[in-house]
């Protein structure tokens, strides 16, 4: 027996929504950390009972929660619950919201500047996590991507984590800047066929790519053209919203960039514009069929000015071929005075047989298609400002 | 020994009641004070000051006594009520709101 549970991550806490396999009939359970912003939830592929939670607040800063049963109980990691004895030795144990930039000789890269608002140089600042990536094969290894930009990792349930500084360290870091959002490292590819390669991109700075399991990066943003930068074609320097790519074809990454749709066909070598009829190419998710390779879906935004769907209606837009030729799905969708926006990690795709979609919007909203995309349901209507969206198929 | 208030928030991540309590040995100070607690709730470490600077984040607030002593030096004596525990040392979220 299939089930599906939907993380959703809010303003003002994450929910989980859960489901049999005919995704007609939804339990919705939260908040879980209430007031908190809840940047990103996602379940480990190798223990599905494994959760990582990204908890943050301007005011108290960072916090790690993990769930071992599925989402029912949390914890921090890396702290000590039975806070009524010190534990022995007389310290207590090291907490799992400690993200320090790796400086040191042996494995850092030293805490350099990035470009700010005005043009001037500013120092790595941590600010919060805003994405998740546990490992494909190991429930107590996870990956984080972080604003300032950087990439952490943990190896032992989030207990610690550790900066893999050789992509804050790369050259091009002084030409990093930061989106209106931040200067985050937002998405996270783990390629399942080499263990060694991972993708990442950060606002804005571009796409990168490692070779050799984070030690080193090179940026992979040959073919990006963005009308926003000096140079439109720089090495780096492109607000790249969002990458994904199927499991089973790891060397072709699709990328909803600030604007234009793009595909790569080489692991990122090179790019080419697939925006092709799109109302707009502005847009924040793109996302997989889980049985498709080439089946995909971007939610069209009309500006980076206005970042509601044009026309005010709220449509998926769904490449049979991972090519030009779009067709809009609206059915069940407000095709009227909508004025909702969709981010970057709020759309995500279940593995159940037809493939199921589901993407949160900034009204609190969390829509469902458990068809593909051709019919979809409002799972529940009037959350918080849903920031992320990820899908669990527990079997 | 020393009563301590907390922001809703913190209450909830240390799975505590409002006003907690604390010992704290020789002069009692913000630092001496805010040490004793994460020493207690771990879980609340890099939630009132950063974990590296140790410096306070910039929307929380500390009063005592009837005073606020936010910008005083961390290791300024605090006053005698605080240290007797006839006071609170309260620790607040900045006001925000719209």
């Amino acid at each position: 027996m299939t089930a599906i549970r939907v993380l959703v991550g809010t303003r003002k806490g994450a929910f989980i929504l859960t489901s049999d396999a005919r995704r007609n009939k939804w339990s919705v359970d939260g908040p879980y950390f209430a007031g908190w912003e809840i940047y990103h939830v996602k379940g480990s592929p190798a223990d599905p009972n494994r959760i990582y939670a990204s908890q943050s607040s301007s005011w108290f800063g960072q916090i790690i929660q993990r769930s071992d049963d599925g989402g029912k109980t949390w914890s921090q990691p890396g702290s000590d619950d039975k806070v009524d004895e010190m534990p022995q030795g007389g310290m207590p144990q090291g907490v799992s919201n400690k993200f320090v930039y790796d400086t040191s000789e042996e494995t850092g890269k030293p805490l350099t500047t990035h470009q700010w608002y005005d043009g001037t140089q500013h120092p790595w600042e941590f600010a919060r996590v805003w994405h998740l990536e546990p490992s494909l094969d190991d429930p107590d290894t996870c990956y984080a991507g972080v604003e300032d930009a950087a990439l952490f990792r943990t190896t032992d349930g989030g207990v610690t984590w550790h900066e893999l500084a050789g992509l804050r360290g790369h050259t091009s870091g002084p030409n990093w800047m930061p989106g209106a959002g931040g200067m985050c490292l937002h998405t996270i590819v783990l390629d399942p066929t080499n263990r060694d390669r991972i993708f990442c991109a950060i606002s804005a700075a571009g796409a990168f790519r490692s070779d050799d399991g984070g030690k080193t990066w090179a940026p992979i943003n040959q073919g990006l053209h963005s009308e926003y930068i000096p140079d439109p074609t720089a090495e780096v320097g492109h607000c790249v919203h969002r990458i994904t790519a199927h499991p089973s074809n790891p060397s072709t990454l699709f990328m909803q960039k600030h604007w234009d749709v793009m595909r790569s066909d080489d692991g990122g070598d090179s790019w080419r514009e697939i925006s092709g009829d799109l109302p707009s190419d502005f847009g924040f998710p793109i996302a997989v069929h889980s049985h498709d390779p080439e089946t995909i879906y971007v939610v069209p935004i009309l500006s980076d000015s206005l970042h509601y769907p044009p026309e005010g209606k709220l449509r998926v837009y769904r490449s049979r071929g991972g090519s030009e030729e779009w067709e809009a799905l609206t059915k069940g969708l407000p095709q009227e005075h909508c004025y909702v926006n969709v981010l970057r990690d709020a759309m995500a795709v279940d593995e159940a047989d037809p493939c199921g979609i589901y993407f949160g919007t900034t009204g609190g909203q969390v829509y469902g298609s458990n068809d593909e995309g051709d019919s979809w349901q409002a799972i529940v209507r009037d959350l918080p400002a849903v920031l992320s969206v990820e899908v669990q198929t527990i079997r | 020994m020393i009563r301590v208030v907390l922001p809703f928030h913190l209450q909830t991540l240390a799975s505590c009641d409002r006003e907690v309590t604390v010992r704290v040995d020789g002069t009692v100070t913000q630092r001496s004070i805010l040490d004793a607690l994460e020493d207690r709730y771990p879980m609340l470490r890099g939630t009132v000051r950063e974990h590296v600077t140790m410096k306070r984040r910039p929307r929380v607030r500390f009063f005592a006594d009837g005073k606020d002593i936010t910008h005083d030096s961390p290791d300024d004596e605090l006053p005698a009520a605080i240290a007797t525990g006839n006071k609170p040392f309260m620790i607040v979220g900045a006001v925000a709101g719209g």
